[in-house]
């Protein structure tokens, strides 16, 4: 497609956060509470830990790369062919705490991994729709 | 616009084609005979349309018996789809319930 097929890309989302590091540290490391936010998994704070997540569109294989309680936590995230890292970094502000996710490790090639176009494609649609309208 | 893009635009433009391709979205795999029924066109129409979206690879057919059974293949929509974007916004969504579980979570 373009000339950066071998080029990595990411996705990062941050958040200020009003808690203590803490306490997002175990929504992020304790299964039932990483269910109520994300997905249903089997997820231990384990180095070398493989777990996934599940959702009705699928499911996510992951293993844990990096855990620093409070501070970091790094997992692979692949799915469908998709192969990614996801890592969470929480560092402490006078209000609370910065929490930043990252997800990298995408190419342009596995762009078809992503299947949030499972639920991406009628927004696709409507945006055909419209595309299609201002053709010829 | 890149020639991808083009045969899928083209795919797509047919609304009975589309209703095809979004059935198969919504509902996974399914028969000619399934996809006949609801569509309101003949089968061989039907079959017609299903082969237009098979060259373009939005569906994928597996044999078996005498049965045809067809399934979306939602990768050949990626060169359409920015992935960043619906990424990003996977996240989001997901930062928000994660807030709205810190708030409701003991200290």
């Amino acid at each position: 497609m373009t000339n950066t097929a071998t080029e990595t890309r990411s996705v990062v989302v941050e958040r200020e956060i009003p808690y203590p590091p803490e306490k997002i540290w175990r929504a992020l490391t304790q299964p039932h509470l990483i269910e109520e936010w994300l997905m249903k998994n089997d997820f231990k704070p384990v180095v070398g830990h493989r777990f996934d997540f599940r959702a009705d569109w699928g499911g996510v294989d992951c293993q844990v790369l990096a855990v620093e309680p409070n501070r970091t936590l790094s997992y692979t995230w692949d799915a469908m062919g998709l192969e990614s890292v996801v890592t969470w970094t929480l560092t402490p502000t006078r209000t609370g705490t910065h929490l930043r996710m990252e997800q990298s490790g995408f190419r342009p090639d596995q762009q078809q991994a992503y299947q949030g176009a499972k639920y991406g494609w009628q927004k696709f649609l409507a945006a055909l729709d419209q595309a299609l309208a201002r053709m010829d | 616009m890149p020639k991808a893009h083009d045969v899928l635009f083209r795919t797509l433009a047919d609304p009975t084609r589309r209703a095809l391709f979004e059935r198969l979205c919504r509902e996974g795999e399914q028969t000619v005979g399934a996809l006949t029924a609801q569509s309101g066109v003949s089968q061989p129409a039907v079959s017609k349309h299903l082969g237009v979206l098979k060259r373009a690879r939005l569906v994928r057919d597996r044999h078996e018996g005498r049965q045809t059974h067809y399934s979306a293949q939602l990768g050949a929509l990626a060169p359409l789809i920015d992935w960043t974007s619906q990424m990003a916004g996977f996240w989001q969504c997901r930062f928000d319930r994660l807030e709205d579980l810190l708030k409701r979570m003991d200290q």
